[in-house]
Parts: structure tokens; C-alpha cells; sequence
């Protein structure tokens, strides 16, 4: 079971109506004859090949990147061997020290974790400001602004790269960082997501109460909003973290200069042939996932709970 | 594809809030001043750059020296080139086979993951999460070792049961399956928590009396599970059909040599691909922009078509 997002809402929270299909099912019954009285069954045992199924799909998601790992511990030798070697060598240093060498991995990663944290960190506080006023303020327009900010999650923007090069030449970003943390900030999931968390969180009697004692809107979102969805927003900011961490298609069209280079690029510059560079592309992968490998384990669980939850209940 | 959408329709907001912040000047701005951001960098680096795309198709538009109005010209020359043909029909393809048996595995593995009784359930749910965590490029690299036709553990495995070598990576059919591997590896956790968790919301009672009634595993997945996964099944849908048509960086990492045509052959150029080699190899930014415009033409037509289709899972009469 996963844990709610709101640690501790002080409202009871209102359940989303339910999608529930009353109707399938007062159609399904008729056809069987109804068996006699309430025998209330015990929940299923699960059955061995559920758990083999389930062990099998583990492996297919874990495996590339062991397989990963046991490249990057050997060298190319390993990756061209018959049969294909599965244990890891001894070799992970010499490989992550070439890496290091050949492009400027170390600023690579660090360029990385500042775009993706301020991304993170950015949509995290943004989206919880809209949210809060699409939620609890009212004002002219506000219902189709917020039809809007929905209408936008469907545009495919990829396809504009042309002049959203155009336009970062223009403002003179071509090879910054700024260049990917501005353009990042934007979430309209995350409005729509935070707008939702506040709605049920928060209670209006709070609002009135501080409302009552004079504080403004913004005391009200920053001391009273703020802290009661942070770990909705928390979780939506590892989300926005992830996703800047792993982008690839705008960062290889902005970035010139090797150092400014995020991780993902550098590891396209290490792949300059698959035969030779290898051992060193999968030193870099591996070497640039670790971080989100670290983070994963600590808010894996918050991650699956953030998904389960989503605004999936609608 | 990088976002979680919400399945709900066109967002309708709720009966406005029972408390009104409305005081003065300051306070009645406020709440514009607070959303903002969002719409200031979404007209910025979205919506002007889309608008902005469909007029810079109209020119013959070199980025460091002349713009030329040539009207419908990168069109004519679009439709005629077999190369953007290519990229489509690589396009559709890939987005096929990786759509469909990704939501089938998902839709499987949320039903297998949706019992009370399982044992380490968070576990399980975590580890389909890794792919989502591994970075494309990363994932990239693997794959195209992983599905090599000499050294490969893919062909060593297809070899032991008397197959001979599948040239994943330079033959055509051999690269689609090898990117919509990539795409459908990554995304079919992600899917089945989603899907996992409308299952959830369904009462259990309802299955317990539907097998009391003598509704056996197939009859309650057909009138039971699928009918209330509906709203979300469409969304997976439609959202993968965004993404996955504008897939860029599997093709573009998988033939190093070649990179910007995904090998000799073009074998597996996608469209978005295509945009980029003419945009950013060969300068020609008129052209890109026409790429652009249909690419975004396909995607609503496709979205359409889908949305169209899903609406149809209805339970059965």
C-alpha cells in the first residue's frame, strides 16, 4: 500500500467521486445463476506464477543496467566477448578515471545537478503559487486561465526546436545554463497537480481565520499553503528533477561548450564510435545515473506513491 | 515523453472557494502576479515559438544570412522527398510498436500487482520504476550493445536456440524494434503503477461477488477491469502518442557513426530526427520548420484517431 502524499491534512480530505463502473457490473450479474447467501470468500491466495511473472519483470527492468555496470567494471574486451560476460570486473576505476579524462565529466555533472535542482526546486515553489490561486483565490478569468494551463499539457512543443533557438539566440542564452532552467520552470501538470493538493488540504476556515487576523494573500500562501502541501510539492519537484537530470533534445541543441555540457551530453560526446568508446559510454552512463540511483533509493517509495497518486483518481 | 498528464477532460475547476482574499488593489492583482510565471514562459518558449514555426516555414531561412519568402515551396519539396517519407513511415512504426505492447504489459503486470495479498509489493513497484529513472541516452547505449548482431547478449541467446543474427541496429524493421524496445522498456512500469492505480480504487467486493455469481479471471478482467480503466487507458494512450511520435534521442544515439541520419540508410530516422539533421546539420531552418508543421499535423491527426478509438471501450451490452 502506498502512503498518502499530505502527511497531514486537516481537513478531512473529500474523496474524489469515484469512477466506478455501477453499471457493467449490475449487467454482468443476471446471466449467472446467483449461488445461495452471503459466502463471504477469503481473498485469494496469490499463486506461485504471479510471484514468477512479477520476478521476471524485475529483471527485465533491472537488468540493462547491471549489464551496464558490468561493462563499465571491464572494458570493451568484456562487451565483445562470446559468451556475453555477467559479472563484473575489476576494472570501474581506470574505466570512471578515462571518463574523467576525456571530457570535463566532473563539471558535466554538476551543471547537471544545478539546472535539475533549480528546475526542481523552481516548479516546486511556482506550482504551488498557481495552484494556490487557481485553488483558493478568486478572480475574473480564473476558470479559463486554468482551462488553459490543461489546454497546454497536450502540445507537442519539441516540434517548435527551430524557433525556440531562435528566440534563446535572440535573448543571447545559446550556451547557457540559463537556457534550460528558464524554459524548465513552466509545469502545467505541476499547476494542475498542485491546484488539487491545495483544494483538499487546505481548509477555507484556516484561510478565513488568517484572513481575519490581516494576513495577505502571499502571508497566507507562504506561512499556512506552503508548509501544508510541501510534500506534495516535494514530490512534484523530484519529478521535475528527474526529468531535467535525463533531458536530452534541448540541451544537445543549446549547449556548445564542453563545460557547459550537462551529464547526458557528455556521455553522447564519449560515444564518438560504439566499437571503440565502449567501455567509456558505459562508464559515463553508468557514472551519470548514479546520482538518481542514490536519490532513487531514498524517495523510491515517494516517487511510486507520487504516480499512484497523480490526479489519476478523476 | 516527459510529463504525467491528467486524464481528466478539458479541467473544469471547482464551485469557487467559499473564502474571497479580495481586499484592495495589491490583493486584487495578486492572483494574476502569482500565475504569471507559468503563462509568461509558456508564451515565451512554447506557444510564439509554435506560431513562430509556422511562419518561418514560409521562407527559405538561413540562420546567419538571408530570409526568403518562398510561400508554400518547403511544402511542395517536403511531400516530394522520399527522405521525409521515410522518416514518417519510421515514425508511425516505431510509435506502433512501442505503443501497443507497452500498454498490454502494463495493463498485465497492474493486474498481477493488484492483490492484497502480494508480498513485497513495494518492492516490485519500485523496481519497474528504474527504467523511468535511467536517463534515454543511457538506455540508449545499452540497448544498441545489448541488441548488437556480433557481440550482442540478444543474438547470443536468439543463437543458442539456432537463430541466426538479427542486425538490430543497420537493418530497417531490425532498428524500429530496437528503439521501440527502448521506449516500451521505459515507460511499461510507469504505466502499470498508473493503471495499478485505478485498479485500486475498483471495491473489492465487486470481484469477490462477481466470482461468487461464478464469473471466472477472464469474465471479471473483461467486465470488471477494463471498463472502469477506461478514463485512464485513454489517457496512456493519447499521451503515449505525443511522445511517441516525436521520439529523437534512441535513433539519434543508436548509430554513432551516422548519427543525425541513424545509419547509412536512414534506417531508423524519425521525423524529429529529420527536423534536426536539416535544422542543425544542414542549416536549412525553412525546411525544419516545414518538418515541424506536419510533424505537428500527424501528431493531431494520430491523437484524434486514438482519442476516437479509446472512447470505444465501452463494456459490452
Amino acid at each position: 500500500m502506498t502512503e498518502p502524499i499530505d502527511a497531514m491534512p486537516p481537513s478531512p480530505r473529500h474523496p474524489t467521486p469515484s469512477t466506478l463502473p455501477t453499471q457493467p457490473m449490475r449487467r454482468t450479474r443476471p446471466p449467472w445463476p446467483a449461488r445461495q447467501a452471503r459466502r463471504r470468500r477469503p481473498v485469494e491466495r496469490v499463486r506461485w506464477w504471479t510471484y514468477a511473472l512479477l520476478i521476471l519483470a524485475v529483471l527485465v527492468s533491472v537488468f540493462p543496467l547491471y549489464w551496464m555496470f558490468v561493462v563499465a567494471t571491464t572494458d570493451t574486451a568484456a562487451a565483445t566477448q562470446m559468451p556475453p560476460r555477467l559479472v563484473p570486473g575489476d576494472n570501474f576505476f581506470h574505466l570512471a578515471g578515462l571518463v574523467f579524462s576525456t571530457v570535463p565529466f566532473l563539471q558535466s555533472v554538476l551543471n547537471s545537478l544545478l539546472v535539475a535542482g533549480a528546475i526542481g526546486a523552481g516548479q516546486a515553489v511556482l506550482c504551488s503559487l498557481a495552484g494556490f490561486a487557481f485553488a483558493k483565490m478568486e478572480f475574473p478569468g480564473r476558470n479559463t486561465l486554468f482551462l488553459i494551463v490543461v489546454l497546454t499539457m497536450t502540445v507537442p512543443t519539441q516540434l517548435a526546436i527551430v524557433p525556440q533557438y531562435l528566440i534563446i539566440s535572440e535573448l543571447g542564452w545559446v550556451d547557457t545554463l540559463q537556457a534550460l532552467i528558464v524554459p524548465g520552470l513552466a509545469s502545467a501538470f505541476g499547476i494542475f497537480w498542485m491546484r488539487q493538493h491545495i483544494a483538499s488540504t487546505l481548509s477555507d476556515e484556516i484561510i478565513q481565520a488568517a484572513r481575519i487576523d490581516g494576513a495577505n494573500s502571499w502571508r497566507i500562501f507562504w506561512h499556512i499553503a506552503f508548509p501544508i502541501v510541501r510534500p506534495a510539492a516535494f514530490v512534484l519537484g523530484l519529478f521535475g528533477y528527474i526529468t531535467a537530470w535525463n533531458d536530452f533534445f534541448w540541451p544537445f541543441v543549446v549547449l556548445k561548450s564542453p563545460e557547459n555540457y550537462t551529464a547526458q551530453i557528455a556521455i553522447k560526446a564519449l560515444q564518438n564510435n560504439r566499437d571503440i568508446d565502449l567501455g567509456l559510454a558505459m562508464s559515463g552512463s553508468f557514472l551519470a545515473t548514479i546520482p538518481l540511483i542514490v536519490l532513487f533509493v531514498f524517495v523510491g517509495r515517494r516517487l511510486v506513491a507520487g504516480i499512484m497518486d497523480g490526479a489519476f483518481k478523476g | 515523453m516527459t510529463t504525467t498528464l491528467s486524464p481528466q477532460r478539458a479541467g473544469l475547476p471547482p464551485a469557487p472557494p467559499l473564502t474571497r482574499i479580495r481586499r484592495g488593489i495589491g490583493e486584487r492583482i495578486a492572483p494574476y502576479a502569482y500565475i504569471a510565471p507559468f503563462f509568461l514562459i509558456f508564451a515565451v518558449f512554447s506557444l510564439i515559438p509554435l506560431l513562430f514555426t509556422l511562419y518561418v516555414a514560409l521562407f527559405e531561412w538561413n540562420p546567419i544570412g538571408d530570409h526568403t519568402y518562398i510561400g508554400f515551396d518547403n511544402f511542395t519539396r517536403l511531400f516530394d522527398d522520399p527522405r521525409f517519407w521515410n522518416a514518417t513511415r519510421n515514425t508511425i512504426s516505431i510509435w506502433l510498436l512501442s505503443t501497443v505492447p507497452q500498454l498490454i504489459a502494463a495493463l498485465f503486470l497492474a493486474h498481477l500487482l493488484n492483490h492484497a495479498r502480494l508480498r513485497y509489493a513495494l518492492l516490485f513497484r519500485m523496481s519497474m520504476l528504474v527504467p523511468y529513472i535511467t536517463s534515454v541516452a543511457a538506455t540508449a547505449i545499452v540497448f544498441a550493445q545489448l541488441y548488437d548482431r556480433d557481440y550482442g547478449l540478444l543474438n547470443w541467446l536468439l543463437g543458442l536456440g539456432g537463430v541466426e543474427p538479427i542486425d538490430f541496429t543497420q537493418s530497417t524493421w531490425g532498428s524500429r524494434v530496437l528503439i521501440a524496445a527502448m521506449v516500451t522498456w521505459r515507460w511499461f512500469g510507469y504505466t502499470a503503477l498508473l493503471y495499478l492505480a485505478s485498479l485500486q480504487a475498483i471495491p473489492r467486493e465487486i470481484y469477490e461477488s462477481a466470482s461468487v455469481d461464478g464469473a471466472g479471471g477472464w469474465k471479471q478482467f473483461r467486465h470488471i477491469t477494463i471498463p472502469s480503466l477506461r478514463p485512464v487507458i485513454v489517457f496512456t494512450v493519447v499521451t503515449s502518442t505525443i511522445g511517441g511520435l516525436q521520439i529523437f534521442t534512441e535513433p539519434l544515439l543508436l548509430n554513432p557513426i551516422n548519427a543525425q541520419t541513424c545509419g547509412a540508410t536512414r534506417q531508423c530516422q524519425t521525423l524529429t530526427l529529420f527536423l534536426y539533421e536539416q535544422g542543425f546539420g544542414q542549416y536549412q531552418f525553412g525546411y525544419a520548420a516545414a518538418i515541424g508543421v506536419a510533424l505537428l499535423v500527424l501528431v493531431l491527426v494520430v491523437a484524434g484517431i486514438n482519442y476516437l478509438l479509446s472512447t470505444r471501450i465501452r463494456p459490452e451490452r
